[in-house]
């Protein structure tokens, strides 16, 4: 059986029932000092053998978030976070090729077992010698590219995208191994000062992916990067870069899950991606990170700026994301559309149950013409949950004929949740057609029993109702990825009816 | 078999059923037949456990179970299926999901094997053709976008699949014409045999030309006031209720 397969259906069987992946795992770690200042940055770098533009590059950065304010627009809350509290760099100690996974860290290992990597994986991912040479029969692969706290642990299947001219690696090897790129491309879709949460992370990044497609590849695996914070109050700071060439194409999944633990944790991630003419980029997540307890102790901030710029013609970038997990997501995966013809995607399902907080949604800007894009966002609340949908869609003058088709719906379970819509539109071409629809609804007591009836218990029913509410999102999905959230939906709604 | 003795319920504090007494023998089709706001459509919710109908008094057992004691899903399990009077939709959730989840959720619980996707579709596919049912039914949603009798059809092809030991058919007529009628008659006659049994609520006479019933009772503010053989489901329509409840 290929491991991916296997991988799907360890985590299936793991995941049956509730979070079970709250455990933390004891490796030594390798601390810089708590706290955040110059000589933090400077220590970040040196660690990572950086070049002095690098260094540069965050030294600005950090500049640029001492002169700014976290922002409060976000229907979220929580209390004030103490940016001088926190550890901003933290590895595990370094082992250098295993020759099996009797030489790994037993720790590591147990992390692995207890997150359902089949044993194949687990050897790739230790980066035991020769792991990754093997070709994966059967379905299309997936290539894992593991961030085990802030270092890339190993890198798989680098040999056979190797052969296509494909770069995946950790962004770290890419600066030593791809300066020129690395350095043409970072922070030219995020800049460093583009909001405080970014800047953060120009700052303090240590790790992340980077992925290079050459002119007219299609990628031949989807690429897949397992993020885990694993390190004690270490905020994640997680870079990744995709650029994908003149005609290529590549379809790159994002997976997390982290460990159980009372205080909150950081997250602030950039993902920038660049598509050239003719090129597509389509980027899914399945996000599932500790959302707090059901009394909100706990759980993850997830501050994330994500944004993908089509910058040539009939280009395309499609986000897909599923997040059911984080005490809080503050999220807005967004597409610059500049290059004649091209296509931006947002599909999105956003659950809160308990006391989760999401506010998420995508900025899509039309400059080219004959720009389209397209909204399909599907937020449920349940429990205490609070959930807003908050879109920007902006029509330049130079967008002529551009098209944006909007969707919003949104779904309640019990009476203490809400649900908020917030969509901004600014028109200034007249050639422009813009649409927006929204619906918010509960699910109704007929369709429970209707279920009920049929021998489904209350918690599969909510869980098939739900699922049929967010089809059209799941729909876009890998298969691999559509099962796992499936059952991720069903999971973080137990308990929410009844 | 089903036996109910002295059934009470109420909706919101308002007495519906008002002491029900009834066998239905397994291998047995009964009629119950009854006037709007007869309690016909209560009776039919009450035996399948939906919420906001409170029993105040009786009781109703099924091949020994007391039903009445048990969740809705339990209920489907032990055997007992209700064809709706308005099946409900269910936007984005395809009909062969539907019906696949259900018939699993119903194995299971009966701790009988799974059935993959192959050896649902195989099944589904077998039964549609008895019933004369076309392959696309199961790939759209759940009676979303589906006609009065589509509706209706698509609940017989759920009974086909879930083989029910007892099946009450709440209104399965209503709204149907002569063809659609015929198909849910063949689909309930095609069940009938020693291990089930069904109770066809109705109006009207004329499903019970297709289905003729064992038994038929007439159910008038919330008591079965008649009982008979199928020859009273022709007087009901000859002298209409108000003269059977005169009678009575």
């Amino acid at each position: 059986m290929p491991a991916v397969n296997e991988t799907i259906e360890t985590v299936q069987s793991v995941a049956e029932s509730g979070y079970k992946w709250g455990f933390e795992t004891d490796i030594e770690m390798e601390f810089a000092p708590k706290g955040l200042n110059e000589d933090i940055v400077r220590f970040i770098s040196a660690k990572k053998n950086e070049p002095e533009w690098l260094l540069e590059w965050r030294l600005r950065a950090f500049a640029a978030w001492k002169t700014m304010e976290e922002p409060r627009w976000a229907a979220v809350k929580y209390p004030p976070i103490d940016y001088q509290d926190s550890y901003y760099y933290a590895a595990p100690k370094e082992k250098v090729g295993p020759k099996s996974l009797d030489e790994v860290d037993p720790e590591l290992l147990k992390t692995y077992a207890k997150l359902g990597i089949p044993l194949r994986e687990q050897e790739i991912l230790a980066g035991v010698e020769g792991a990754g040479s093997v070709p994966a029969e059967g379905r299309m692969p997936v290539a894992v590219d593991a961030v085990f706290d802030s270092v890339s642990v190993a890198t798989s299947y680098k040999e056979r995208l190797g052969k296509e001219g494909i770069i995946f690696c950790s962004i770290s090897e890419a600066v030593q191994t791809h300066p020129e790129l690395v350095r043409k491309y970072l922070g030219t879709v995020v800049p460093q000062g583009d909001n405080f949460f970014a800047a953060l992370n120009s700052a303090v990044f240590t790790d992340g992916s980077f992925v290079y497609i050459p002119k007219g590849v299609r990628c031949p695996m989807e690429l897949s990067t397992y993020f885990r914070i694993n390190a004690k109050s270490t905020g994640q700071f997680e870079r990744t870069l995709i650029v994908a060439d003149e005609g290529s194409y590549v379809s790159y999944l994002e997976g997390c899950t982290a460990p159980m633990r009372d205080e909150n944790q950081l997250h602030a991630a950039v993902v920038e991606l660049v598509a050239m003419d003719d090129a597509t980029i389509k980027y899914s997540t399945v996000q599932n990170w500790y959302p707090g307890d059901a009394e909100g102790k706990g759980g993850i901030y997830n501050f994330v700026t994500k944004r993908g710029a089509c910058r040539g013609a009939r280009s395309k970038i499609s986000w897909t994301q599923v997040e059911t997990g984080s005490a809080i997501t503050w999220k807005y995966p967004s597409c610059i559309l500049q290059g004649e013809d091209s296509v931006g995607e947002f599909y999105s399902v956003a659950i809160t149950n308990n006391y989760q907080q999401a506010d998420t949604g995508t900025k899509m800007f039309h400059i080219g013409p004959r720009t389209r894009s397209t909204i399909v966002s599907k937020g449920i609340s349940a429990g205490h949950g609070q959930n807003t949908y908050r879109g920007l869609v902006r029509i330049g003058a130079k967008a002529t004929g551009a098209r944006n088709f909007t969707q919003c719906d949104s779904l309640l379970i019990g009476d203490l949740c809400g649900a908020h819509t917030v969509p901004y539109i600014e028109n200034r071409c007249v050639t422009a057609k813009v649409e927006h629809e929204a619906t918010t609804s509960r699910i109704a007591e007929d369709q429970l029993f209707y279920c009920r009836q049929r021998g489904l218990t209350q918690e599969e029913a909510v869980g098939l109702i739900v699922n049929g509410f967010c089809r059209e999102v799941l729909k876009e999905l890998p298969m691999e990825f559509a099962v796992e959230a499936q059952k991720l939906l069903q999971i973080s709604l137990e308990g929410s009816v009844g | 078999m089903l036996r109910i003795e002295g059934l009470t319920a109420e909706i919101d504090g308002k007495q519906i059923l008002k002491g029900i007494d009834l066998d239905v023998p397994t291998g047995e089709v009964h009629a119950i037949m009854g006037p709007n706001g007869s309690g016909k459509s209560t009776l039919s919710y009450v035996l399948s456990g939906r919420e906001g109908y409170e029993v105040t008094g009786g009781s109703a057992t099924f091949n020994g179970h007391d039903i009445l004691a048990m969740e809705p899903e339990e209920r489907a399990a032990a055997g007992l299926f209700l064809a709706f009077q308005y099946p409900v939709e269910l936007p984005g959730v395809g009909n062969a999901t539907f019906l696949r989840t259900a018939l699993n959720a119903q194995r299971k619980a009966r701790g009988e094997s799974e059935l993959d996707a192959m050896q649902f579709l195989k099944l589904a596919r077998e039964r549609m053709k008895a019933l004369s049912m076309s392959d696309d039914m199961l790939k759209r949603g759940v009676n979303v976008g589906f006609s009065g009798g589509e509706k209706k059809r698509n609940e017989i092809l759920q009974m086909a699949l879930l083989k029910p030991s007892l099946a009450i058919l709440d209104e399965t007529d209503s709204g149907l014409d002569i063809d659609a009628l015929k198909i849910v008659a063949d689909g309930v006659n095609a069940m009938r045999g020693p291990d089930f049994s069904a109770l066809v609520i109705t109006h009207y006479q004329r499903l019970l030309d297709y289905i003729v019933p064992d038994r038929v009772h007439v159910l008038m503010h919330g008591r079965i006031v008649k009982s008979g053989g199928p020859e009273l489901a022709q007087e009901l329509e000859a002298q209409g209720y108000a003269a059977v409840q005169a009678a009575a």
